[in-house]
């Protein structure tokens, strides 16, 4: 055994036994009281303030965000800072705008921070600079340098976030029926999985307290953020678009992130696979990498992997049984054996066998870390591929 | 889900044996990996189309091949339906053997554990309480109960074991996901075409693949009103009704008779400023003997009307059958004014134009056309170009031409031009031939000038009188040889350009003409050419004695002889123009019935709350053993969990850690 690991799991014990004692602190459960009142308050705030224009699903919707949101942040501190931050940024940024468009050009602050392509542009910078600084740290075994990363990642989710609060406004500056959630084409939702995948790795990062993984699942995301910088620039696909008939529902507002929350989870699954493999190439040898040494212990990532793939395949399912219940309601039937259906299917398919392997044979480790790799790549089909190579029913995507 | 000790295997009956296969998890993973390999099919060849366009695409061969395996409908093939059946199979063998397991396990506190195997699981403590042995057991009872653990205590002997559980839904959670597969399958059933495959192998049902109206098709084709799911569509036009439904069936279709008739009032489409359509919206009215007065009901994308377990969707929308004004200006000799005729499109009807005898078919007409402007860089500025016509024309060869014409000229490069697309075969881009518009934005003026090219005394006119200039200028009036030839010649040269534009002009030149004199005569041949359209059309302006030509008038003559030249290639003896129109839509419906569907849904309310509970509500079970040790109790306490071992690590020292205070702080009492 190499001594990483070992150094690794006792770190990581002793800091769940402080979380464990510090939650039912006063101190803890008042802010967690203060925080869920927030929640509440803003959903009534919201509920009222657009009244005359939310029907019945839009208030559901935003009651369950707001359950959501206060759940995930009562126990959370960063996750609460981050909502306030984008609350307020956003809140500013919709207070320069006004009513006109144009201001994205002449403010100083929305042209350089707060304009949605400013704001993406900002997100991916810092995102990379993130996964650099994660590398760095488990390079030089510097703790410092792993908090900076952390810290970027949150800088970067937030304003990943706000750009989509945003744009969510601009696009209503463009015209009253333009306005739409941006969740709506590919562009939109490439941000999404960005700022979806970061969230879900800072949860499990709090949460295992490990910073050692940062780098590798930070390596997709940035990925995806080369993939959208290319995206805007070679295509100008950062253009609001208005609504396609079909897309003009509620459906889409639920269908769509809990689809993305999947997504994610399956790649953050994948890259702790790849970090498995790699750490468990070296485990045996006589001398490990400086690097390896920093890794948690292959029994964390094998877990953590499970984990995450459970979650996504949660919110997987909850996804595509919400996209059936939308297709029954706008193309006649909940279940058409579209493409991108399909390989919906054939993605859930793929997770339920892996989790049948894990959890009723025992499988783990090394093929299961393989089967996560691969889980992505069919996951990417269907997330891309199909709206590249296939033609159906679901063409929003399209490149 | 199976690990039943394998050694029995050999002692039991064969049926115990397929039994204890179908259930196994080798069976069910297999099947699990298979179903998905084979949806994959279905994706990557498109489903469901013509079947011609398979031909093409494989060949006879490979298009029979694939046929017979059911590729063209995959998901409805027999193999593919043996694969989901064999995989409800394996999950309800699955379900049938351990359920009951399940459920003991959901309630079963596990009061026969022994104090031994206490000892030896992963987790567990033991610490010495002062107090006697039924106030400790109390105690860890209540404490144990107020953490929200179900508890028992059973007597086991002198001493006492209370056992706790807490998230015993998380074996509901398994039984809920294995049978939401089964019930989701079952649904899904319910809502296939099997039965109507089966009425077709029985001989019940025959598939029509003939074009037919409605009234021809036989009764072997229709199905009757019936509690049974189709999924089918009907495309009415607007003022028109329909109480039948199509059902796609491979490479033909079924009809499906309606309890009610649906009429179509009206069919809109809105659109954004940008020209993306926004809405498409149909009004329609349900007539049915069981309703007290028609329904009326508007219906858009995302908005189906639901009547009687019918679900109307708004699908599609196309031309309802437009009726038409249509004027045919002739392009050939003899001809200058324009044939009326009235159409409608879906139209075909046979004409004769000229000496030329074809068939006009209109296939489509578009009251607008909202296209990128041409004359701007930037594509996402666009414009509305007006509406527009397509129709094919077809010879008696049975070869066809397919056109589409706008009913207004468009502006290029500040003139403006009627636009008439043409192409051999939908796989191509249309080619455009441009007319220039004349002062009123017709195509008359070309028409006029065009006549006169083809009128032989207006050409012969003009012809001697550019002979008797020439003969002027050469100073030899009365050579007649060389007048008559000159004369012929320029005769000849407007012929073949009226016949074949420039290109038969260019080819005559180098075919008849000597190498040695082309280079001096060609560009000759061409200036009188020339000299003779441009007279031809100033003839025909009658322009006063004091008036010359305009830029715009000699713009014209440029873009009319363009067009002229351009003709040998247009394809047709006509031009249409749109002169009038009435726009006539038709809404494509799509509608279902679904009887299936809240199976369906109670399945997926069952495969999420069971993913869910099996997720994330751990089974968590604590024994604690109480035996009385001189003064004190001893107390033994162990658990265990089916999730996360790693977070019940902590789990179990913050229980332990609350039931040792727990009672120090009653001891102290």
């Amino acid at each position: 055994m190499f001594l990483g690991s070992k150094h690794a799991t006792a770190h990581y014990e002793t800091n769940m036994s402080t979380q464990f004692s510090t939650l039912d602190s006063d101190k803890t459960s008042l802010t967690a009281w203060i925080w869920r009142l927030l929640m509440a308050l803003s959903a009534v705030g919201l509920i009222a303030f657009y009244s005359d224009i939310l029907d019945g699903y839009e208030v559901s919707i935003i009651i369950l965000t707001a359950i959501g949101m206060a759940w995930l942040g009562q126990g959370w501190p960063g996750y609460r800072w981050h909502t306030v931050a984008v609350a307020v940024f956003s809140l500013i940024a919709v207070s320069i705008y006004g009513s006109e468009l144009g201001r994205a050009d002449t403010s100083f602050w929305l042209n350089y921070l707060l304009a949605s392509q400013s704001a993406f542009m900002w997100m991916s910078a810092l995102f990379v600079m993130a996964t650099v600084t994660y590398f760095g740290g488990l390079i030089f075994h510097s703790e410092f340098t792993e908090k900076v990363a952390s810290f970027l990642t949150w800088a970067a989710t937030t304003m990943g976030m706000i750009g989509l609060m945003v744009r969510w406004r601009e696009s209503y500056l463009l015209g009253a029926d333009i306005g739409h959630i941006p969740v709506s084409n590919l562009y939109e939702v490439f941000i999404l999985f960005a700022v979806v995948t970061a969230l879900l790795y800072l949860f499990y990062e709090r949460r295992y307290q490990t910073r050692s993984l940062g780098g590798f699942v930070l390596l997709v995301i940035s990925a995806a953020v080369a993939f959208q910088l290319w995206y805007t620039f070679d295509r100008q696909a950062h253009e609001i678009e208005p609504l396609v008939p079909a897309l003009q529902s509620y459906w889409m507002k639920i269908h769509v992130p809990a689809n993305f929350i999947g997504y994610g989870a399956f790649a953050m699954a994948a890259m702790i696979g790849v970090a498995y493999l790699l750490v468990d190439r070296q485990t045996g040898n006589a001398s490990v990498s400086r690097w390896v040494q920093k890794m948690p212990s292959l029994a964390l990532m094998d877990d953590l992997m499970y984990k995450t793939i459970a979650l996504g395949f949660a919110f997987f399912t909850l996804a595509t049984i919400l996209g059936a219940l939308w297709a029954a309601e706008a193309w006649g039937g909940y279940w058409s054996w579209d493409p991108k259906e399909t390989w919906a299917l054939i993605v859930w398919l793929n997770y339920a066998a892996w989790l049948h392997m894990r959890m009723t044979k025992g499988w783990h480790g090394g093929p299961m870390a393989w089967w996560a790799i691969v889980g992505l790549f069919v996951t990417l089909f269907a997330f891309l591929g199909v709206n590249m190579f296939l033609s159906g029913l679901h063409s929003y995507g399209t490149l | 889900m199976s690990q039943s000790k394998d050694a029995q295997l050999p002692h039991r009956s064969f049926a115990w044996r397929v039994f204890h296969f179908l259930g196994s998890m080798e069976f069910a993973i297999t099947m699990l990996i298979t179903l998905a390999i084979a949806s994959v099919i279905g994706t990557v060849l498109q489903q469901n189309q013509p079947y011609p366009d398979y031909v093409i695409k494989f060949g006879p061969y490979w298009f029979e091949v694939f046929e017979a395996l059911g590729l063209y409908d995959v998901y409805s093939a027999l193999w593919f339906l043996a694969i989901l059946t064999l995989l409800v199979v394996s999950t309800t063998v699955c379900v049938i053997r351990h359920t009951p397991t399940m459920f003991k396990d959901m309630f079963n506190l596990r009061t026969n554990v022994q104090h031994k195997s206490l000892r030896s699981m992963h987790h567990h403590a033991h610490w010495h309480q002062p107090g006697t042995l039924s106030d400790n057991t109390n105690l860890i009872r209540d404490r144990l109960a107020s953490l929200g653990f179900r508890t028992r205590i059973t007597e086991k002997g002198d001493e006492r074991l209370v056992s706790a559980m807490r998230g015993g839904m998380n074996r509901l959670g398994y039984i809920l996901t294995h049978v939401a597969i089964i019930v989701i399958c079952v649904g899904g059933l319910m809502d296939s075409n099997l039965p109507l495959k089966i009425a077709e192998w029985q001989g019940r049902l025959e598939i029509e693949t003939r074009n037919l109206p409605l009234s021809q098709i036989p009764k072997e084709s229709r199905l009757a009103v019936g509690p049974q799911a189709f999924r089918g569509s009907v495309s009415i036009p607007e003022g028109r009704a329909a109480s039948v439904a199509y059902l796609p069936m491979r490479d033909g279709y079924l009809v499906q008779n309606l309890p009610f008739t649906i009429e179509v009032k009206e069919f809109r489409i809105e659109h954004y400023p940008t020209g993306q359509p926004k809405s498409f919206e149909s009004d329609l009215v349900i007539y049915d003997p069981d309703l007290e007065k028609p329904l009326e009901q508007t219906i858009a994308v995302n908005h189906p009307l639901i009547h009687k377990g019918y679900a109307i969707y708004q699908a599609s929308f196309g031309d309802g059958g437009s009726e038409l004004t249509i004027n045919a200006w002739p392009l050939f000799a003899g001809q200058s004014e324009p044939a009326e005729l009235e159409t409608k499109v879906f139209e075909t009807r046979q004409m004769l134009w000229g000496d030329r005898e074809m068939q006009l078919e209109v296939t489509g007409f578009r009251p607008f056309n909202i296209n990128p402007d041409p004359t701007e860089d930037d594509p996402k500025n666009v414009r509305n170009f007006g509406p527009s016509i397509q129709f094919k024309l077809r010879r008696e060869t049975g070869e066809a031409l397919e056109f589409e014409n706008y009913m207004y000229p468009v502006e290029r490069d500040g003139r403006d031009f009627l636009l008439s697309g043409v192409r051999g075969s939908p796989s191509e881009e249309f080619a455009y031939l441009y007319l220039p518009a004349d002062e009123h934005g017709t195509v008359e003026g070309f028409i006029q000038f065009l006549h006169a090219l083809h009128d032989d005394d207006s050409v012969a006119e003009v012809a001697a009188e550019m002979k008797d200039e020439t003969l002027v200028s050469l100073q030899s009036e009365q050579d007649s040889v060389l007048g008559d030839s000159l004369q012929r010649t320029l005769e000849t040269l407007m012929a073949m350009f009226v016949r074949g534009g420039f290109d038969e002009v260019r080819d005559f030149i180098e075919q008849s003409l000597p190498e040695a004199e082309r280079e001096t005569l060609a560009p000759a041949y061409l200036a009188m050419l020339r000299e003779m359209l441009g007279r031809i059309y100033f003839n025909s302006l009658d322009l006063g004695a004091e008036e010359t030509v305009s830029e715009a008038q000699l713009l014209f003559l440029q873009d009319a002889i363009d067009a002229v030249g351009t003709l040998p290639r247009y394809g047709s003896p006509v031009y249409l123009s749109l002169v009038d129109y009435n726009h006539i839509e038709s809404t494509g419906l799509q509608i279902a019935r679904s009887p299936g569907k809240n199976v369906v849904y109670l399945g997926c309310a069952f495969l999420i709350a069971g993913v869910f509970l099996l997720f994330y509500l751990p089974q968590r079970r604590f024994w604690a053993w109480l035996s009385r040790d001189g003064e004190q109790t001893r107390i033994d306490l162990a658990g265990m969990t089916n999730r996360n071992p790693r977070e019940f690590d902590d789990y179990f020292e913050k229980i332990h850690s609350q039931l040792q205070s727990s009672e120090r702080n009653s001891a102290a009492d």
